[in-house]
This record gives structure tokens, C-alpha cells and sequence, in this order.
């Protein structure tokens, strides 16, 4: 089947223009006679949601957690872009788009981008419309600050809690739908398979997590919303529970998947403390503003951070990026890190981490407020004492968060920070209109591949999740669902429904009827460690053949000998967690056999082979100028199908962050 | 609970005036100037009646109040938070309210009952400062009163503040204010409520 | 800092499901790290149930960074255990000492019936939600966020009043089972701002009505609910709730739109 990513003809900056204004449109007694099914709430699915219910169409709304507010888009600290340019500092819709373009190493599609800087500007404004308190100057206007990979400050946030804000905006919106009678909330529902009646996708089958019951549930159109796959490498900044299955599911049954190796790796994060460690913790990516990112110039220096005098530091970043210095983006953060610390210079008990400073922006500040308050010669101790206040408003969630998990004071030691898994920008491969490779089949947010190429900038993951569901979707679905009016909703007893219920019953029963020695947390580990050593920030062919065979070896194993306590029918989170990570055993080896077939280095894809002398990313445009969409052809068997990626409007050279 | 335990705060300031008449010792002649225009004012009169149906509904709401949130965890925990989030007398106010209440009734069938009893029975207003000079002689009946007015105290330092609190009045500017302005009062009033049996029975006044 | 190992002895309650009665059970752990979260030292004791064979604890908890709000253990008397404003997820096993004794216990309302073990059904706050939390604005309908100025200080008041994670700790906490800071910290941070300011009547007025329709107790201003929240929301939002509900009885407030 020959990709068609649909993208309307004409200029680059009125496709979207243009597509609104001529796609088809359902009439709202249509609509009421429509079903929509969304699965997952984050930002994504509640905007989506409360969108589509807004319009008039039926929808119900499915997640694991206990609530929709749960959906982990809340943990996203540091903000959102959007190319408002309230700032006077150059920024515009092209800006926007262009940094996102070369940010993601030229691995997006241009239309797509194009389209999200251009709706970036409405989200915001929905945002304060629904209530969203963000961050505000004295004179009560927004308040922006700047993120990596950028020279403007185009970043709306709310304190370290921007996801969380923005996420009880959609969620609010969401629950005045519920209210309404337009959205159905299904909460403590997973998602355990696709049903699909001739060739269209109409349903899903859900488990309630509460009581083990398998429901049918009927849709026109189903909507995948379901976030990121980074657990698949154990240990994340990803919550608990966030997952790959309701993705899988579609992938198996024909939803292509999109560049699946591209794995953020974000450069901010509190190191592991050993092997207990259950998830990583982010501190946001705006800590890099003011921070000052340092090894010492010693190999193996052993002695504590503020004993190690100024000339024997090795601010790195700056050395290497002069022009963008501490900011530069995430990717090139973290593998900077990396080096380092491979290379012997690392810091703390686990040598895996470097130091972020803030005593030169404690000091900095300090003598700013000094001089505000015309204290003329302010001594030394006062002037850190104001900077530390100062950083306290600015910081101080972030700082204290890094003191109970650590129980260090960063006001008087710099923090030990090292990269982790964060965000992953493969999805399911959709079109334009987000639709996937299975008709009335649709993928949002992070679940999709399609607009941050091989690297996200930071601040635009709640920007794409929010345009996605508010702004693109309820055009989209309408354009596709116009040809969708006459049918009828399919009750429940059709023979689809019957089969895929059957086949979820049947992987529960395999499941359960195992009952061997090994708990679902080892094997899950035991996947995590294979694909941090081999997919994660630098990758290899030798290691990623390797990869492949072994994660088919621990496959067989956890289908022979994992222990699922309990019983089917009841609340039972270790059978939820096994369903799950049976799914990541199978993704883990499609996302090695990805990055072993990309014979390059881009983004956050790291093949040693392809680097540049100073080692740098080496892209091989000339080769892999496409998006890999990975169509699954039964177990360890994926067919590639390419879809070149064509660029009209920025000429793709090698990303210089110098 | 919060207005009608306001009334009952206004009132405690007026009882409290009025049987401070005590201490200018003087034989109780202004004492009884002053509880004789209490008892026989006809807008007072009809005040009383008022403050009996507040003190009614004070008790009936806190009843409710108490049901319902009892009926808001039937299973209770193993290990309470104790005093580590708040006061024991904040979580004490119903049986706090008891006490007073059980001293009310001593105190009401001591001096009001039997005033309004003979007012009633048309043999005019009893000698009222005869009458506590007399009762306080009874050293079980003054710590009868004491405790009474130790549970008033306790129940006022959380009431005032709350009472503020439901009305929406203790916003950040003014909270330190009405914090202190309550404890203030539930020490001082009970204290001049406390004298006076204790004077009384010392024979500071006679 | 220091780092080292404990044993412990914790008493868990143990439910089936909604209908049976529940009951403590005691367990062992060994060799727990002081670098440990209180959440990792349960997937210790997990691990170490379903190696013998038993059936492990269920508790509720997802993004452990303290912001989802999803965990929910009552540890030794305490909503989310002894630390100031830290959910049970960020509270870190430092805090006790080999040998120590911890009771835990779920969250107890009856508006938050127990789903299984330390598992508690909170959608009760959905429902709240439902009531009136939000602002009647429809995708698209909005004029340019800089349109209309608020006072930094507002904002910022309204800010700390949305950080609000809905986890449940100031019923759990509250001598009454009351959802009051829950439902003022809503109302307040829609209060106070200019968008929220159309249906601020309505909202107090429904989403109070809804409270006590799911059988939360009533506030008495005791105050733990406060000591105990998380991302410290405070008493200053239930007088603020209080101000509006009465603003909204005197200037008629209907029921009936939504």
C-alpha cells in the first residue's frame, strides 16, 4: 500500500487555510447521530473530547487512571510555545515552524509543523479563555521565558506546573461536556483491542479495570490519545502506567508505526540512586536558563562540588556551543553529558551525572536586586541571600522537589543531574488529517509520529497534544465522517465485536494459565536495561542486532515463566501491568529493528557510526530523508514502507548550534 | 452555626457587662439596677426569647452537624493524625457544647428559672445578688462553674475564629486579626464569668 | 547525606473489593534503602508477596513526581505520610529508622468507597467538577489571550488555588470527611479571575450542591485538611468559597444553568 500522506497542494503557509475553508462538513443533526470514541485524556484526548462534544457528536472517553486529570501530560513542568510574539523579539508563525523543523533534525513533515505554529496562537488564547492561570508581568500581561533550542522567548508557562494547568483547563472542559450529556467518561478502562468491521475501525473492546469485565464499545471514528511508549526502556520520566498497548493494538491491526526509534532523551533529570529506582524525575528543561551545566576538568575528581575551585570546571556546553551554550537542544545536551561522564568526568557516588549549577545565578540576581533596592554596597551574604530569594520565586517547586528526593539543598550544592528517557517522537504513522493507516482510525499527541521529527523542542509537546484536539481534529473527523452519516451505529453482537472480545479473552487466559517464577516488574526491568544499553543515546548495529535477539529470547521467556498473581476478575494492577508489558517486549524489538535499519545519525537517533569529527550528529539525507512506517506482517515480522519527506520551504543543513 | 453562634457571642458580651456589675461591690445595687431592666425591658423580653431559639437552633444544627459528619466515615482509622494537623479543641466543639450545655442547665434552673418563675407568678423579680452570694457559698457549685466556663473558653478560642471563617470574613488581611481578637475574648470573658463565683466564695465582695 | 538500610514492620489493610470487610495484615520488609521513595519500598514488599507466592498490595499511583495526584496512602495517622506538602509518592523512606512500625491505611470516606486494599473510587470529584468547575467557553470562541489585563497578584492568588491536584488528602485528612478545601480551591481559582466571573454564581451554588449530594461531611474550620494538602491550598480558599456561596444566596444564584 503507497503512503499518502494527503497533504493539500498549494502554498506552504495556506494549506491549512485552504483545507478549512473546502473540507466537507457534517450538519449538527448529523452529528448527534454520530459515535466518537477517544481513547486516553491527557492533553490530546480531553481537548479532542471536549471539542467533538462541543460540535455535537457522541463521544465517549476512556483512561486507566481514576480520573481523567490523571493523564501524565500534567507532569510537563516548564511550558508551551506559541508564536505570539509578544515579546518584539522576532518571533513569527515561520519562526516557530522553523525552529521545530530543524530542532527535529529534518525528520518532520513541513505541512504538518507549518500548521501547528500556525494554531499555536489560538491555543493560548483558549487556554486564558478557559481559565488558565498563567505566569503574568506587573502590568498583568503574559509572561514568557525562553527554552532550548531557541533564541526568542516564545514560552507561556505556569510556574514548573504548565501540563498541570493546561491539563485542568481540558479537563475541565471535558467534565462541562460530561455534564452536558455530550461525552461518556469511562475512567479505570483499558483499552485492549481495535474492532474492526470491513476494513473500518468501529469499536474497541476495554477491560474495566475495577471488576476484570471485558465491554464492547461501538464508535464511527476511534481516536487514539494515548500517549508515549518510553517505559517500553523501564525506567522514565514517564509515569507508572503510561504505555504502549492501546498504540499496538492498532498497529497490529493495521495502523502503521511511525519511526519508532525516536526516543527523546532529556537532559535534566535527577540521576538513578540505585536498583530499587522505579521511575526518573525531570527537573524542567528551564533550570537551563539560569543554570550552569559543569564536570570537573579532572578525570575521577573525587572531591565535593564547591571545593573544586572555578578554573578547574569544564562548563562544557558553553566550551563546545558557544552560541547557544547551556541552551542548546535537548538531544545535544544529553549526549554531551554522556560523553562526559563516559569519558571519566563524572560526578556523584555513580559517576553518571553531571553537575547544574545556580550559584553564578544566585549571585547574578543578587546583585540585579541589590541594585533595585539601592543597596549600594551590598557585602557578599546579602547579595546571595536576595539571589537566592529571587531563584526561590522562580525555582523554588523545582528546588524543592530535587531536596526531598535527594535530600540535598541546591541552594548550597549544585544539583547532580543526568539524562533519561522522556518522550518519544515515533507514533502510529498518521496523514495530514491524522488519520492512521486503518480507515476512521485516528492517532493524537504523542501517540502520533508526525510533527517533531527526530527531536522535540522543549515547551512543544503540550503545544502539539493541545492542537491536535482542539484545533485540527474536529475539521479533520468532519471531512471524513461527512461520507459517514447514512451509517448506522453496529450493535455489539456483531460477529467483529464477538471475535476481538474472544481474542482479548483469550491472551488473558494465556496470560493468567502461565503461572510461572518471574514477576512482571523483573521481566519489564530486565526489557528496560536491554534497551537503555542498546537503543537508547548512542545505538550501534552490533548492539542492536543483539538487542533483537535477546529481547526475543526475554519475550519467550515472560510468555513462559511470568507470575501473575490474583484473578482475572477483579482489580487486578499486575495483570493490567503484564498486559502492558507483554506489548513493550514486542515494540522494543520493532524499535531496534527501526534503528538498525536508519543508517544515520539524526535528533535524538544516535548511531556511532554517523558522527562527525567533533562528535556530532551525521545526518544521511541522501538516504533517509523519509519517515520509516513500520506495517507489522505477524510476530517479528515488519514491512517498511517509506514516505519521502519533501522540503519546499527550509533547506535541510547540518543543525549548528555553535 | 456561625450566625447563630455570633448571637450567642453578642449576648455573652452583654451578660458579661451586666453581671460585672459585681465588682463595684456595692451591695449589688447596680447589679440589680441593671438586671432589672433585663428582666423587665419588653425589647429585651422579646430579645430573650430570640436568644433562647438561637441557643435551640445553635444546638439543633451542631446535632446535625455532628450526625453528618460521623455518617461521613463509618469505618474510622487505626491511627489518628492526633494533634499533628490540628487542635484537639477544634475537633472538640460537640462535646465542648455539651459541657456548656449541661452547665447551662444547672445555671438557667439556679437563677433565671426560678427569676422568671416568680416574675410570672406575679411575686415580682427575686434577689438575684442575694442569690449568688449565696449559691457560690457551695464550693462543688463554683467548680461546677469553673469547669463551665473553662469548656466556654475552649469552645469560643475555635468558635470565634470559625464563625468568622464560615462567614467568609477571615480573608489573609484580617485572619491574624480575628485569630487574636478571638483568643482575646475567650480568655477575658470567661475569666470575668469565672470571678465571680470565686469572688463570691472568697468574700472579695460581699 | 547519609545513606543506609532498615527493616521494617508494616500493617497494611487488606480489602477484597468494595463489599467484603477488610482487615489489617503484617508484613516484613528487609533491607529497605533510605534513598528509597515510600512507593519503591512497596514494590519491594510486592516483589517479595509475589515471590512467596501471595497476592501483592494494590495501591493507587502513576506519575510519582507528586503532580497527577493519583497516590493515596494514610501512613501512620497522616494523609501522605509526615512531610510538609509532599505527596506520598515524594515522601522518601529517610525519614524512618530500622525497626520502625508503619500502619497504612486508605484514604476513608464513605464518598470515597474502597476498591481494593489502599485502592479508593474518588470520582465523587469528577462529579464536583462536573458541577460547575469550569468556564462555558467553547473551543474557539476565544479573543486574544492579551485582551484583558489581570493583576499579577490575582493571577498568582489563582495560580496557587488551580495547583490543586485533586488527590483527595484533605477529605482523607478532614475529622469530618469534608471536601470543602477540594471544592474552594475550584471555585476560588475561577473566582478570581475575569473569565471565571459570568458564572461564578451558578458554580458555587452547584458545585456545593453536589458536595453534599455524594455525602461528604461538612467543614467545621478544624484546619488539618490545610496541614495536610500536598501543594499547600488554604483556608483562605474556603472563606473564599463561603464569601461567594453566600454572595451567590443574596444575589439569587439559580441552579439551573449549566
Amino acid at each position: 500500500m503507497p503512503l499518502n500522506s494527503k497533504i493539500p497542494a498549494g502554498e506552504l503557509a495556506e494549506k491549512w487555510e485552504k483545507y478549512k475553508s473546502t473540507c466537507k462538513l457534517v450538519n449538527p443533526a448529523n452529528k448527534r447521530q454520530l459515535e466518537v470514541i477517544v481513547i486516553g485524556t491527557g492533553l490530546a484526548g480531553a481537548s479532542a473530547a471536549a471539542s467533538l462534544g462541543e460540535l455535537g457528536y457522541k463521544v465517549k472517553t476512556f483512561c486507566f487512571q481514576d480520573s481523567p486529570r490523571r493523564a501524565h501530560s500534567i507532569a510537563a513542568q516548564g511550558g508551551i510555545n506559541a508564536a505570539k510574539n509578544y515579546q518584539n523579539d522576532g518571533d513569527s508563525t515561520y519562526r516557530l515552524f522553523y525552529d521545530t523543523v530543524k530542532g527535529g533534525d529534518y525528520r518532520a513533515r513541513e505541512a504538518n509543523v507549518y500548521r501547528l505554529a500556525s494554531v499555536s496562537a489560538n491555543i493560548i488564547d483558549q487556554c486564558v479563555a478557559q481559565g488558565v492561570p498563567f505566569a503574568r508581568e506587573y502590568g498583568g500581561l503574559l509572561s514568557n521565558r525562553s527554552f532550548g533550542g531557541t533564541q526568542v522567548q516564545r514560552t507561556f508557562y505556569a510556574a514548573g506546573q504548565t501540563g498541570q494547568q493546561l491539563l485542568i483547563g481540558a479537563y475541565q472542559a471535558l467534565e462541562r461536556q460530561v455534564a452536558l450529556g455530550n461525552v461518556k467518561q469511562y475512567s479505570r478502562h483499558e483499552m485492549l483491542d481495535i474492532v474492526m468491521v470491513e476494513g473500518k475501525a468501529r469499536g474497541v473492546i476495554v477491560r474495566n479495570l475495577v471488576t476484570g469485565e471485558l465491554e464492547r464499545h461501538f464508535g464511527h471514528a476511534v481516536l487514539l490519545c494515548s500517549g508515549g511508549y518510553g517505559n517500553v526502556f523501564y525506567l522514565s520520566t514517564n509515569a507508572m502506567g503510561s504505555n504502549v498497548t492501546a498504540a499496538w493494538k492498532a498497529h497490529k491491526k493495521g495502523a502503521f508505526f511511525g519511526n519508532p526509534c525516536f526516543t527523546q532523551i532529556h537532559p535534566t533529570c535527577i540521576p538513578v540512586s540505585g536498583d530499587h529506582q522505579s521511575k526518573l524525575t525531570l527537573m524542567s528543561e528551564s533550570l537551563r536558563n539560569d543554570g550552569r551545566i559543569w564536570v570537573p576538568k579532572k578525570q575521577g575528581d573525587t572531591r565535593k562540588a564547591n571545593e573544586i575551585p572555578e578554573e578547574e570546571r569544564d562548563y562544557y556546553l558553553e566550551r563546545r556551543y558557544p552560541a547557544f551554550g547551556n541552551l542548546v537542544p535537548r538531544d545535544v545536551a544529553s549526549r554531551a553529558a554522556k560523553e562526559r561522564c563516559d569519558a571519566g568526568y563524572g560526578v556523584g557516588a555513580s559517576k553518571q551525572a553531571v553537575y547544574l549549577d545556580y550559584a553564578s545565578a544566585i549571585e547574578r540576581y543578587g546583585k540585579i536586586e541589590a541594585n533595585k533596592q539601592g543597596l549600594a554596597n551590598a557585602d557578599k551574604a546579602t547579595i546571595i541571600a536576595l539571589g537566592k530569594d529571587v531563584v526561590k520565586e522562580k525555582y523554588g517547586n523545582l528546588f524543592e522537589m530535587y531536596e526531598k528526593i535527594t535530600g540535598e539543598n541546591p541552594y548550597e550544592v549544585p544539583m547532580r543531574i543526568y539524562p533519561a528517557v522522556h518522550y518519544t517522537m515515533g507514533g502510529i504513522w498518521v496523514d495530514y488529517e491524522l488519520q492512521t493507516t486503518v480507515p476512521g482510525l485516528y492517532a493524537l499527541g504523542e501517540a502520533n509520529f508526525s510533527d517533531h521529527g527526530a527531536n522535540r523542542l522543549g515547551a512543544s509537546a503540550l503545544m502539539q497534544g493541545l492542537a491536535d484536539g482542539y484545533f485540527v481534529i474536529p475539521y479533520t473527523l468532519g471531512n471524513n465522517l461527512a461520507d459517514d452519516i447514512r451509517t448506522k451505529a453496529i450493535p455489539t453482537d456483531h460477529p467483529a465485536f464477538v471475535a476481538a472480545e474472544n481474542e482479548v479473552r483469550e491472551r488473558i487466559n494465556r496470560l493468567m494459565s502461565i503461572k510461572g517464577t518471574e514477576s512482571v516488574e523483573s521481566f519489564h526491568k530486565r526489557l528496560g536495561k536491554i534497551m537503555w544499553d542498546k537503543c537508547g543515546m548512542a545505538r550501534n548495529a552490533q548492539g542492536l542486532k543483539e538487542a533483537i535477539e535477546e529481547i526475543k529470547a526475554l519475550r519467550k521467556e515472560f510468555w513462559s515463566n511470568v507470575r501473575i498473581p490474583g484473578e482475572i476478575n477483579e482489580h487486578n494492577p499486575e495483570l493490567d501491568k503484564a498486559n502492558r508489558v507483554a506489548d513493550f517486549l514486542e515494540l522494543g524489538e520493532l524499535m531496534c529493528i527501526d534503528a538498525l535499519n536508519r543508517n544515520e545519525s539524526c535528533g535524538g537517533h544516535f548511531r556511532e557510526e554517523y558522527q562527525t569529527e567533533d562528535g556530532e550528529a551525521l545526518r544521511q539525507d541522501e538516504g533517509y530523508m523519509y519517515v520509516a512506517a513500520w506495517e507489522y506482517k505477524g510476530e517479528s515480522q515488519y514491512e517498511l514502507h517509506k514516505e519521502d519527506l519533501i522540503y519546499d520551504v527550509v533547506h535541510p543543513t547540518q543543525r549548528s548550534y555553535k | 452555626m456561625a450566625l447563630t453562634g455570633l448571637f450567642l457571642i453578642l449576648f455573652l458580651v452583654v451578660h458579661c457587662y451586666v453581671n460585672a456589675m459585681i465588682f463595684w461591690n456595692d451591695g449589688g445595687e447596680k447589679f440589680t439596677e441593671a438586671a432589672h431592666f433585663m428582666g423587665t425591658n419588653v425589647v429585651i423580653r422579646i430579645t430573650e426569647i430570640g436568644l433562647f431559639a438561637f441557643l435551640i437552633l445553635h444546638i439543633v444544627q451542631g446535632l446535625k452537624l455532628w450526625a453528618k459528619n460521623r455518617s461521613g466515615r463509618s469505618v474510622r482509622y487505626e491511627v489518628s493524625a492526633g494533634n499533628a494537623t490540628s487542635k484537639w479543641y477544634s475537633r472538640s466543639m460537640g462535646i465542648l457544647g455539651t459541657l456548656i450545655l449541661l452547665f447551662l442547665v444547672i445555671h438557667i434552673s439556679a437563677f433565671w428559672a426560678p427569676n422568671r418563675a416568680s416574675q410570672t407568678m406575679g411575686n415580682g423579680e427575686l434577689d438575684l445578688y442575694g442569690m449568688m452570694r449565696d449559691t457560690f457559698q457551695n464550693p462543688i457549685i463554683v467548680v461546677i462553674y469553673l469547669f463551665g466556663c473553662i469548656s466556654l473558653a475552649w469552645h469560643l478560642v475555635h468558635g470565634f475564629y470559625s464563625a468568622f471563617q464560615t462567614l467568609g470574613l477571615a480573608t489573609n488581611r484580617y485572619k491574624g486579626m480575628i485569630k487574636a481578637v478571638g483568643v482575646g475574648f475567650s480568655i477575658i470573658v470567661p475569666i470575668i464569668f469565672a470571678l465571680m463565683p470565686i469572688a463570691f466564695f472568697f468574700h472579695w465582695i460581699g | 547525606m547519609e545513606h543506609y538500610n532498615m527493616n521494617l514492620t508494616l500493617k497494611v489493610w487488606k480489602q477484597k473489593n468494595r463489599n467484603e470487610k477488610g482487615r489489617f495484615e503484617t508484613y516484613q520488609v528487609k533491607n529497605i534503602s533510605s534513598e528509597m521513595s515510600f512507593l519503591e519500598m512497596f514494590d519491594v514488599l510486592n516483589e517479595q508477596l509475589i515471590a512467596e507466592g501471595k497476592e501483592p498490595i494494590a495501591f493507587d499511583h502513576d506519575c510519582r513526581e507528586g503532580i497527577c495526584g493519583m497516590c493515596s496512602m494514610y501512613i501512620n495517622g497522616r494523609a501522605h505520610g509526615p512531610w510538609h506538602h509532599t505527596t506520598t509518592c515524594q515522601l522518601h523512606m529517610r525519614e524512618y529508622k530500622d525497626g520502625d512500625t508503619i500502619v497504612v491505611e486508605p484514604w476513608r470516606a464513605n464518598a470515597f468507597p474502597v476498591i481494593k486494599d489502599l485502592v479508593v473510587d474518588r470520582e465523587a470529584f469528577d462529579r464536583i467538577i462536573q458541577a460547575g468547575g469550569y468556564v462555558s467557553v467553547n473551543t474557539g470562541n476565544a479573543v486574544d489571550a492579551n485582551a484583558i489585563p489581570i493583576e499579577k497578584h490575582e493571577a498568582d492568588e489563582s495560580f496557587a488555588s488551580a495547583a490543586c491536584i485533586g488527590c483527595g488528602a484533605c477529605v482523607a485528612a478532614c475529622p469530618n470527611a469534608s471536601a470543602m478545601l477540594f471544592v474552594s480551591a475550584k471555585v476560588s481559582h475561577l473566582a478570581m479571575l475575569p473569565q471565571g466571573d459570568p458564572e461564578r454564581k451558578t458554580r458555587v451554588t452547584n458545585m456545593i450542591q453536589q458536595m453534599d449530594k455524594e455525602g461528604f461531611g461538612s467543614c467545621t474550620n478544624i484546619g488539618a485538611c490545610e496541614a495536610e494538602c500536598p501543594k499547600g491550598i488554604s483556608l483562605e480558599n474556603i472563606a473564599r468559597l463561603n464569601r461567594e456561596y453566600i454572595g451567590s444566596m443574596t444575589a439569587g444564584g439559580s441552579q439551573n444553568s449549566i
